[in-house]
């Protein structure tokens, strides 16, 4: 038997050790951690997230602010603890520079004292949480989306401007159900016919529907978002109510849900941020090159996504890669100086930001079924919450 | 609150027990007949969803794609009995659990790999669009008529096979005694492997049927299942009529509750507060239901007999 001699072997690692360290020191490599649902039924949602942040690898050829990139997905299974542990593993075994994601506001809430605490920056690309665009907004804490109620109240504000009354009212029976109904609720001052919240993750909407029916509304505001909304949508439409009853929804007629319910989506308005027809050279140049790799739409969640990476590319490329001056990258990012999907935008002070809000309206391109910007609701809306932000710069 | 509105209502609450029946009397059999808990039945609903929307799509016809459907999920069904399920009978209920739930992981994942993630397109057969006028003044989906006639063309079936045909007495048979039915020369495995399989075929015309009105999603499975227990409870493991009874007894107070409960706790406390308390109420409803058919009636409210 020979036994490999333990020195010579120990002397062999130690000196690879000792050529390959200096050469990882040369390369500054910069670390983004991106959280997101990327199991069960909502998975579908962290795919198209995790694709758009491919474009922008893509587009950026691989190098985030100049810089060598390694992207560390997490899945929080949308279950604040499993975000929490995903972020630690990110902060403290790859140590990351930044974490970027989440769809859930109860995940972010979690998750985002544990990337502040460990003095590194969030980049949010969904979750609108108000505490976040409140009182806990962080220095440390950007988003490229939106507060949760900026959406509905631009609904609110369509609907009230134009006279819609004797409405009906649906959402899950959850807080984000009712924040969007008090966002809503904000803007439009008609009449109520009734609010209905339903069982959170509902498959079966037809009793609701009959009541709806009996009440008799002008026009029915809803809020149904993933699973959900596909299961509302067609059985809206089965029910024969599609084209009898104006649907106006937020965040429930999407690039997912369409492919899943075509027809049924036609003639039903959304209000929205973005939407992949939006006339912005940026936005353009991402759903060309989403559309040429993955053969699809982009869809809301997946611009945001793309915009994080982007808004990280900016700050790290005008620090020169400094990432261990936090204060200047937070400097740079205050200043969103990137091409954003939404076009040029500012941040308000609680990193929340100032921006367009448009009408929706799923319609009938050739074969395909497609949301198309109608008009603009808002131009350079601020969240209702920022007042309550101490943060000064 | 009108008659014609609480008609409706019915009707919902009565389409709702069948599909629930439909996955109920699958799970029920194989439970009470080979005392398996299969948490992996609604996994089978999900594969023939899947497989139906697959073969219209392959086929262009709804009724091919249905039988190939049914027939998919059949030996998938049998497949996972001969595979993973067989080995299980002896062990106790934990560990069937632990493993049905694998399964459950395994489908899912499955599925995800070879569909993806997003939502299949998934719509009723065109004669079977549109709507009926009732005779309240009200429409209602045909779609939704015809899942009730279907669920009750099944009830019928069923109760044929298991009580009046030679394959029922056997799997009654070998409910009650399963040694003493091998040892008369009865393949008792073979039986087990064929009530799988049309318990698995059942659950799968569940999932078709629920395709056009529900979500076509990896995952789909697992949000009905819940509901299955809860109707098997409370009719009784290892009884068809008790999952008849069970499933339409779930579906129709869980409709009524969340159509009439909160207007009729108006009634009762203050609006407001009916507002908050009602749809609380009735997602717990069709659990307080079995909470009390558990403290009356602990084996259900048709216990099957023997076993």
């Amino acid at each position: 038997m020979i036994k490999p001699n333990r020195a010579l072997v120990a002397g062999a690692i130690a000196a690879a050790l000792s050529f390959a360290a200096p050469a990882q020191a040369q390369q500054q490599k910069l670390k983004i951690g991106f959280i997101s649902t990327f199991s069960g039924p909502q998975g579908v949602m962290g795919q198209f997230m995790k694709e758009s942040v491919e474009i922008a690898l893509d587009q950026l050829g691989g190098k985030v602010g100049g810089l060598e990139t390694e992207m560390f997905y997490g899945d929080d299974q949308v279950k604040p603890d499993v975000g929490v542990q995903v972020a630690e593993e990110m902060l403290k075994k790859h140590q990351v520079d930044f974490v970027s994601g989440i769809i859930w506001s109860n995940v972010m809430l979690a998750v985002v004292p544990v990337v502040t605490g460990a003095g590194k920056i969030m980049v949010g690309s969904n979750a609108g949480a108000s505490p976040l665009a409140g009182a806990q907004c962080n220095e440390l804490y950007f988003t490229t989306s939106w507060n949760n109620d900026q959406t509905p109240e631009a609904m609110g504000k369509y609907l009230q401007d134009n006279g819609v009354n004797d409405i009906y009212v649906m959402a899950p029976n959850y807080q984000a159900g009712k924040d969007m109904v008090a966002g809503l609720k904000r803007y439009y001052k008609g009449r109520i016919v009734e609010e209905t919240y339903t069982k959170l993750g509902q498959q079966d909407y037809q009793a609701e529907i009959s009541q709806l029916r009996s009440k008799n509304p002008k026009a029915v505001f809803a809020f149904f978002p993933g699973g959900m909304g596909i299961q509302f949508l067609k059985q809206y439409d089965q029910a024969g109510l599609r084209g009898q009853i104006p649907l106006y929804t937020v965040y429930t007629v999407d690039e997912i849900s369409i492919p899943a319910v075509r027809d049924a989506a036609l003639g039903v308005w959304e209000t929205r941020f973005w939407s992949p027809d939006i006339k912005v050279p940026a936005s353009q140049k991402f759903v060309a090159d989403y559309k040429k790799k993955f053969g699809k739409l982009p869809v809301f969640y997946g611009a945001q996504s793309y915009d994080s990476i982007m808004l990280i590319d900016s700050a790290v490329r005008a620090t020169k890669g400094n990432l261990k001056d936090t204060k200047a990258l937070v400097q740079e990012m205050r200043k969103a100086n990137f091409n954003s999907v939404r076009g040029k935008f500012q941040y308000n002070v609680n990193h929340h930001p100032i921006q367009n809000f448009y009408l929706l309206k799923a319609v009938k391109t050739g074969n395909d079924i497609e949301m198309h910007i109608e008009k603009t609701i808002f131009t350079n809306h601020k969240d209702s919450y920022f007042q309550d932000c101490k943060m000064k710069w | 609150m009108t008659f014609s509105l609480v008609f409706e209502q019915l009707l919902n609450g009565l389409q709702y027990g069948v599909m629930l029946f439909l996955m109920a009397a699958g799970l029920t059999l194989v439970l009470g007949i080979m005392n398996m808990v299969n948490l992996a039945h609604g996994s089978l609903y999900m594969v023939g969803a899947y497989l139906a929307v697959a073969a219209t799509q392959w086929t262009g016809s709804y009724v091919l794609g249905l039988v190939l459907g049914l027939a998919g999920t059949l030996v998938v069904g049998m497949l996972v009995e001969v595979i993973a399920l067989r080995a299980l009978y002896q062990r106790d209920h934990l560990d069937q659990v632990l493993a049905t739930f694998g399964l459950i992981l395994f489908f899912n994942e499955l599925i995800a790999i070879v569909w993806g993630r997003a939502a299949l397109f998934a719509s009723p057969p065109d004669f079977l669009k549109g709507h009926i006028e009732l005779f309240t003044g009200s429409r209602y989906p045909i779609y939704r008529v015809a899942i009730i006639l279907v669920g009750f063309l099944i009830a019928v079936l069923l109760w044929y096979v298991v009580t009046q045909t030679r394959l029922g007495m056997l799997i009654r048979a070998g409910a009650s005694n399963r040694a003493m039915v091998g040892a008369l020369g009865i393949n008792i495995r073979l039986l087990y492997t064929v009530v799988f399989g049309f318990g698995a075929a059942l659950a799968g015309l569940a999932g078709i049927l629920a395709g056009p009105i529900y979500n076509v999603q990896p995952g789909m499975g697992e949000l009905i299942l819940i509901q299955v227990f809860v109707v098997i409870v409370i009719g009784g493991i290892g009884s068809i009529r008790g999952a008849m009874v069970g499933a339409l007894i779930v579906g129709i107070v869980d409709t009524l509750g969340r159509a009439f409960l909160k207007p009729l706790l108006g009634h009762v406390i203050s609006p407001p507060a009916a507002e908050s308390a009602g749809p609380a109420l009735a997602s717990m409803l069709i659990y307080l239901i079995m909470a009390v058919v558990l403290a009356i009636r602990p084996a259900g409210l048709f216990p099957a007999r023997g076993g």
